[in-house]
């Protein structure tokens, strides 16, 4: 053995042909684990539509629906209100919802297909709190300025009653509007196709 | 009869090296002789985390990492289960003494210039320690499944959405799940009680081994190890045990009387150590009023919400934990510890501390234009502490540091 000469290269060679291996097979097993870390066929089958009744619904109020775990806002707007989210949008950082996520048919002022019933999904865009519902004008805490809309608690983002994002705030776009569609005049169906 | 133990000791020390290792790290191992009492953290952050596997590990043979069951498990334990209250609230109090015992720790490796050449993968896996920490508090906030911790939960998982293009797939495989869900209890449990454990434990011994290779600094930031008699002993080190095993027993004393004062006396601290919105079961329709981390995470949530941008302030926040790891390499003084390094590196030590605590403080409070003002002029003084570093931290130094640890 001792008048045996080593092979540098070949010796090199399956060294890094074993690691190369081992490394392949190593990124292959990983990914089954990797993997049965993503929803589960049951957590994905899990998003079915709900169904609301809004007949009981009054004029400034807010109800709560759950959809896929989190909460549907269903709220009612006056014509006051409506008036105002026409003429109050230079302060919003994307008032014709260019850049937020909405089914076709809301993509207008009211973002909604009934100007008067307003839906969004209540998780802020910013890092998924519940923003508050405040109606009141002017509060202390919200300063002179503040019309009615949606705070949130977390990080104080400011929503308008269309749920636009105002500038100067940490969320970068508007509420979320879910999919929906009107059965009849007053039951409205969540999710699914609109 | 010592004879006997004698032989015993040969027959363990002909196949594991116990003398070895307890003369390495215990009997033999040279200490700076001049430790004050800033030293005492280390050990005892030891301890803590003795008392975080112990006690965590006897409440999850009551606990139920189930959505339906978890709120309600925690309530069992702590009315039910005979002595599950004390259990509970020394693993809740433990963990925030873990962030305070650490804290206190990195705070005496900042000022004393521990973390210099040549330790600096002592501060490296100690500042891994220090992050794993937190994804192991942050974990263990939710199993009790209240509102704070399902929000808290969804605030933190949602960080990382906001990293381009992957984060939103990158949360949903946190969350395992489109919401923070059942799913999402069940894996954090299993990394709250294996995974990160494992790791941490591991880590510890990292910390230790680079530690006793290099040796320890002290007060002084004297190197002991130039200084060494004909035997190769430091002439200013003495052996860790018994001289700072029993010293540390009084730290240790110390400690479990405060430590148990606050679990009998004061185990949710006000609403800082166990916040009330926990004592509602979770909610996923509704966010409280008021949400905050537990204290020890709120300097960084300060600086997150002092960012008006979503992405930016994620980056602010990870880049006020980066740049704690780069500490080693920002800091160019060369005087070690702070009793010789000048006016402007004391000043700038105390501006860091004011900011630092102050960010904790308005990273508890609810959002308000004052809160954010300071908030952005904290997080400024925090990260020019940092990256102004390299420019300030020569000048004005003594210029006399002595060789030797002198007799007071």
């Amino acid at each position: 053995m001792s008048d045996h000469v080593v092979d540098k290269r070949r010796r090199l060679f399956l060294t890094a042909s074993a690691t190369a291996v081992t490394g392949v097979g190593a990124a292959y097993v990983a990914v089954p684990f990797l993997a049965s870390m993503m929803p589960s066929d049951r957590a994905k089958a899990a998003g079915a539509p709900v169904e609301a009744d809004i007949s009981k619904l009054e004029e400034g109020q807010l109800i709560r629906v759950e959809w896929r775990g989190k909460p549907v806002w269903i709220l009612k707007r006056s014509n006051d209100v409506l008036a105002q989210i026409a003429a109050d949008t230079e302060k919003l950082r994307d008032p014709d919802s260019n850049e937020s996520e909405q089914p076709e048919s809301c993509k207008n002022v009211g973002r909604s297909i009934n100007p008067e019933v307003f839906l969004a999904v209540g998780i802020c865009t910013h890092l998924g709190c519940s923003p508050t519902f405040r109606p009141e004008v002017a509060p202390e805490d919200l300063g002179p300025d503040w019309k009615g809309g949606f705070f949130c608690p977390c990080h104080g983002s400011l929503f308008d009653y269309s749920g636009r994002v105002y500038s100067g705030v940490p969320a970068p776009l508007n509420l979320v509007v879910p999919p929906h569609k009107y059965l009849t005049d007053t039951r409205i169906l969540i999710g699914g196709q609109a | 009869m010592s004879g006997m133990l004698k032989n015993a000791l040969g027959w363990m020390d002909d196949r594991f090296p116990l003398s070895k290792v307890w003369n390495e790290h215990l009997a033999e191992y040279y200490a700076p002789k001049n430790f004050n009492w800033m030293y005492y953290f280390g050990s005892l952050a030891m301890l803590v985390l003795v008392n975080q596997i112990i006690t965590g590990i006897f409440l999850t043979i009551h606990y139920k990492p189930d959505a339906k069951l978890a709120f309600d498990s925690v309530e069992y334990i702590m009315r039910d289960v005979d002595w599950g209250w004390l259990i509970r609230y020394m693993h809740s109090t433990g963990a925030s003494a873990f962030f305070v015992v650490v804290y206190l720790h990195m705070f005496r490796g900042l000022i004393y210039g521990s973390f210099k050449k040549p330790r600096e993968l002592v501060w490296i896996f100690g500042m891994i320690i220090y992050v794993a920490l937190m994804a192991e508090a942050f974990m263990g906030y939710l199993l009790p499944w209240g509102q704070m911790s399902y929000w808290g939960a969804q605030v933190i998982v949602s960080l990382f959405g906001a990293i381009p293009y992957v984060g939103e797939d990158l949360a949903l495989w946190l969350r395992g799940d489109y919401v923070i869900s059942d799913a999402t209890l069940n894996r954090f449990f299993a990394f709250h009680v294996i995974a990160i454990p494992l790791v941490l434990v591991i880590l510890v011994f990292m910390h230790i081994v680079a530690l006793h290779a290099v040796g320890s600094n002290n007060p002084e930031g004297i190197e002991i190890k130039k200084h060494k008699d004909a035997k190769g002993i430091p002439l200013d080190g003495i052996p860790f045990h018994p001289y700072y095993s029993v010293k540390d027993l009084v730290g240790v004393a110390v400690f479990l009387f405060i430590f148990a004062l606050i679990i009998f006396y004061m185990p949710e601290m006000g609403g800082y150590f166990l916040e009330h919105a926990n004592f509602v079961p979770a909610n996923p329709l509704k966010t409280p009023d008021h949400i905050a981390p537990v204290w020890y995470f709120t300097p960084f949530y300060a600086v997150l919400r002092a960012v008006p941008d979503k992405f930016l302030g994620v980056v602010a926040m990870a880049g006020a934990i980066i740049v704690l790891f780069l500490l080693p390499w920002l800091d160019r003084g060369v005087n070690k510890s702070i009793r010789y390094r000048g006016p402007v590196f004391k000043a700038a030590i105390v501006a860091f501390v004011i900011s630092f605590v102050g960010l904790g403080y308005f990273g508890m409070q609810p959002v308000s234009p004052v809160g954010t003002f300071f908030s952005r002029l904290f997080s400024i003084v925090y990260f020019a502490f940092f990256l102004l570093m390299p420019w300030y931290s020569n000048l004005m130094q003594d210029k006399y540091v002595p060789e030797r640890v002198e007799e007071k």
